[in-house]
């Protein structure tokens, strides 16, 4: 037992334990589904572009686990004050242990939020093309979840109240959700809107998701890999810089 | 155990703390008493760990809460104010995690949890969630919860704000009880002059930064030529009321209630 475990272990108990929050943050995610996918289905399919539920399905698995991992990264704030932080904080343990433990346990919960609206899209049609990248899907599920809770940490880290959570909300995460390539593709957009396309972070995770699933990579496996990957690490190293100079 | 030799602490232009000094021998129950705004959670955290002096000499069990940041850590047990507990645990899991954290080896965390719960009668329930816990009960935990790795010293900040008299009582005598059996140090701050005046042996009162007064309660009663600690604090202290701004804490501290209404 050690303190990375026992902080990565408390973050899956409190998911697991929260049933509510379980079924209630999977509310949205299944209404993209459903009115996208059937509402956009036969528009998509006439402009010759085939099945818009494919095309979705690993969108919306993205907007699930960024929700939740940013979530859970903020946490920290609220933590900080009234809970299991403040006891961290003076615990005889590194910080760098503490946020690796936190961010590895967000991370492990937003992927599993990712997977059930994974299962979940079966459900509306949704069907895996590439069994052979599968496991890559995993991947990037991982990668995914690990940037935005690492992201969530660092915003959290330098934030002194909830207020300012809703402005990151509205004005990041929306933001990089809808620019992503989540729910519309790539081909034929303007040139200003492809730029940042090609500029958000998270085009190249639902890039790598879709691709795995079903095929038609727009940047390529080995680019959103790498993006990611890089990205990942910067943001865990900033997450981690800035939560070791949380004073309380 | 407690050495602080001209503390002094600045945010920026303003001196939090100024240029205190006070020392407390192994086994003392020292009371930290002052108005709002005064410095004493600021203290509190220097010798804590989690904030760094301006200036001045802290030693807290030998060690140099800056440069042996661990060592002090481990030498003392401390509950805050505010609650620390994880509210979507079991008492038992909160306990746990603690010694883990502490490093305690499993056999032995293993025992002083059941010891520690008994002791502050919560075993019966160490399955229950914490958030299901009164005010008392959480802070009986709390208590529990900073013994596991047997430090040295405890601190307090506020124990029995918001409790009622019959677990005020408690608490005190769980107190009195580790300091007469474990010599156990304690440090404890408090706007309860009552309780003060009848548990610690030694007092400070800080005001403005600025220790105005140290010593036992009968003699600051004497040198202050009253009758009780109360009057004595108010006598030092003066009896205007601060100016204060909330702080982002006491707004979050101000949702915190209406959650959990």
């Amino acid at each position: 037992m050690n303190a990375i475990y026992i902080l990565w272990l408390r973050q899956l108990k409190r998911y697991f334990r929260s049933r509510a929050r379980i079924f209630g943050s999977l509310a949205q995610p299944l209404l993209f589904l459903i009115a996208l996918g059937f509402g956009f289905g036969p528009v998509y399919q006439k402009a010759g572009s085939g099945n818009y539920i494919e095309f979705l399905a690993p969108g919306i698995m993205a907007m699930s686990i960024i929700f939740t991992a940013v979530f859970s990264g903020i946490e920290v704030i609220w933590d900080r004050q009234f809970g299991f932080l403040k006891e961290t904080l003076v615990a005889p343990v590194s910080r760098l242990n503490i946020v690796i433990g936190r961010t590895l346990g967000g991370a492990t919960v937003a992927s599993f939020q990712g997977i059930i609206v994974f299962l979940l899209s079966f459900a509306v049609g949704f069907r895996v093309t590439n069994m052979a990248l599968l496991p890559m899907a995993f991947v990037f599920i991982f990668l995914i979840a690990l940037l935005f809770t690492a992201i969530g940490t660092a915003i959290a880290s330098v934030l002194k109240d909830m207020q300012g959570f809703q402005l990151i909300m509205n004005f990041l995460l929306m933001p990089l959700f809808f620019l992503s390539g989540a729910l519309f593709p790539s081909e034929g957009l303007p040139k200003f809107l492809n730029i940042i396309m090609k500029l958000d972070p998270l085009s190249y995770g639902v890039d790598g998701l879709r691709g795995s699933l079903v095929n038609g990579f727009h940047f390529g496996l080995h680019i959103d890999l790498l993006v990611l990957s890089i990205l990942t690490t910067f943001f865990l190293i900033i997450g981690s810089y800035l939560f070791s100079k949380i004073e309380i | 155990m407690i050495e602080v030799e001209n503390l002094t602490k600045k945010f920026g232009e303003f001196t939090a703390v100024d240029n205190i000094s006070f020392s407390i021998p192994k086994g003392e129950i020292f009371a930290f008493l002052g108005p709002n705004g005064a410095g004493k959670s600021t203290t509190i955290k220097i010798l804590t760990t989690l904030l760094k002096p301006t200036s001045g000499k802290v030693i807290v069990n030998g060690f140099n809460p800056q440069k042996e940041q661990n060592k002090v850590r481990e030498s003392f047990g401390i509950v805050f104010q505010d609650q620390s507990l994880d509210d979507e645990l079991t008492a038992w899991e909160n306990m746990e995690f603690h010694g883990v954290l502490y490093k305690v080896p499993k056999e032995i965390r293993r025992k002083r949890i059941e010891e520690l719960l008994k002791f502050v009668e919560l075993w019966e329930r160490k399955n229950e969630f914490v958030k299901n816990f009164s005010g008392g009960m959480k802070r009986r935990l709390e208590a529990a919860r900073g013994l596991i790795h047997h430090p040295k010293i405890l601190f307090l900040d506020e124990p029995t704000l918001g409790l009622d008299p019959q677990t005020r009582n408690h608490i005190w005598n769980y107190i009195k009880d580790l300091n007469q059996k474990e010599n156990m140090t304690i440090f404890f701050t408090t706007h309860y002059m009552t309780e003060a005046e009848q548990v610690a042996q030694k007092v400070a009162i800080i005001d403005r930064g600025k220790i105005v007064a140290q010593g036992t309660p009968a003699e600051l009663k004497q040198k202050t030529n009253t009758n009780s600690l109360e009057e004595a604090f108010l006598k030092l202290t003066g009896t205007t009321i601060r100016e204060e701004d909330a702080n982002p804490l006491d707004r979050m501290r101000a949702r915190r209630k209406m959650h959990n209404r």
